[in-house]
């Protein structure tokens, strides 16, 4: 499959385009069928919970291997270095909009974040502007998008989108405003400045759809277990869980539930596959879309491991007004979520 | 010949050390092979993305875990310019 993604990856997306929507539509006769298979009572809790799972995992990982692979042409277009070029001397704000929207589309891995951030800043790309950058990066991409209009509706995703722009907007706007640089490390300022990388040589159709497939290869292949665990969880909460408890938990009426969600977000790591069907099943108990919105957030957006790796070029200072101007956008958000829906 | 792989450690980066050794060995050349792990180094070479692969101290690839063929096709290419 990867030999003939190399060699003919035109020929391939056209043959397997016709392969995936059968697919898609043989998936409900196939959760069906499996239940009737097993012999399982109808409208039983393990029924739902088998039926979710089963038709849930492969309904998410297709959804996922399509967008994956557009996402990795559109993504072909662009690269760090030319991302810092369009953000190199941008002003506040116009700087902020444009960092954000191109944390959504340029190729970025947190394990990157180190020689980003030292690449943009020495750069001349602003603080703030940079800071929008790595906020939407990891916050909005297209895993959480996929499951999200997946298990929700595109109503949903377009929300988690929109708001996740907000966030990192006026985060990276206020970072910007607070002229934080001098808590930048030392060190970053010394790095000699080395000639530009390499050049970006230009890529034809062929390897852009090439790039699509090792794309799907790499992000489905790492994603899939955590996905696959995250429906379990979701297929128990679904089948076990009484209504109630997560209404009286993570309801509209809990008031302290939304900075709560967060406080526990963010030091737990895990990616969108694994944490957002688990947040469907909450849901479904009765959680508040609010406190459902900022959990997930926070688990995605800030992690742990990301702030550890950045407090290597970055003083402690900034790195908490980092997680507390973030923390403190997505509480807001959960809030007015509660309140206006 | 002198290779570096650049990266703090990660899954990606270590992926990319082995495929290189690999690569070594099955063209039966012998290089020393350095991890790097300092950030200060990794920077100093230019690159935004990890792991980066450096041979003779110019950088070939940022970003991306190259298949053994084309490490192998690199490294032919370095050789006969060299």
């Amino acid at each position: 499959m990867s030999g003939l993604a190399a060699r003919h990856p035109v020929g391939l997306a056209a043959a397997s385009a016709p392969v995936w929507i059968a697919l898609y539509l043989s998936l409900q006769p196939v959760a069906d069928g499996f239940v009737t298979l097993l012999g399982l009572a109808p409208a039983s809790s393990s029924t739902e919970a088998v039926r979710f799972f089963v038709y849930e995992v492969p309904k998410v990982l297709l959804l996922l291997a399509a967008v994956v692979f557009f996402v990795g042409i559109v993504r072909s277009y662009f690269s760090p270095e030319r991302t810092r070029r369009l953000l190199e001397g941008r002003s506040l704000l116009g700087g902020n909009v444009l960092a954000s929207l191109l944390g959504i589309v340029t190729p970025f891995c947190s394990c990157s974040a180190v020689p980003l951030f030292i690449g943009f800043v020495k750069a001349g790309v602003p603080l703030g502007v940079t800071f929008s950058f790595l906020i939407a990066a990891p916050m909005i991409n297209e895993v959480a998008v996929v499951l999200l209009a997946g298990l929700f509706g595109w109503q949903t995703a377009s929300l988690y989108v929109g708001t996740g722009l907000v966030i990192a907007i006026s985060s990276g706007f206020i970072i910007g405003r607070l002229k934080l640089e001098r808590y930048i490390e030392d060190w970053v300022h010394n790095v000699p400045t080395a000639a530009e990388g390499q050049e970006d040589s230009p890529l034809s159709v062929r390897d852009r759809v090439r790039t699509g497939f090792d794309a799907v290869h790499d992000v489905v292949g790492k994603v899939w277990p955590y996905l696959v665990v995250g429906i379990a969880v979701g297929a128990g909460i679904h089948g076990y869980v009484p209504e109630d408890l997560m209404a009286d938990l993570m309801g509209r009426s809990a008031w302290w539930s939304v900075p709560a969600a967060v406080l526990i977000g963010v030091p737990l790591y895990s990616n969108a596959a694994g944490i957002i069907p688990i947040v469907e099943a909450l849901l479904s108990k009765g959680a508040a879309l609010g406190t459902a919105l900022a959990f997930m957030m926070s688990v995605i957006g800030l992690s742990l491991p990301e702030v550890i790796i950045l407090r290597k070029v970055l003083k402690l200072p900034l790195i908490l007004t980092f997680v507390g101007i973030v923390a403190g956008g997505i509480v807001i958000v959960g809030y007015l979520f509660n309140i206006l829906l | 010949m002198t290779i570096k792989i650049l990266g703090s450690g990660c899954m990606n980066c270590r992926t990319l050390e082995q495929r290189t050794k690999e690569a070594l060995g099955q063209l039966g050349i012998s290089a020393d092979v350095e991890k790097v792990e300092d950030y200060q180094r990794i920077a100093s070479y230019g690159i935004m993305r990890t792991p980066g692969l450096v041979i003779d101290e110019k950088v070939v690839s940022a970003g991306v875990v190259l298949p053994v063929e084309k490490i192998k096709e690199i490294l032919l290419a370095r050789r006969s310019g060299a």
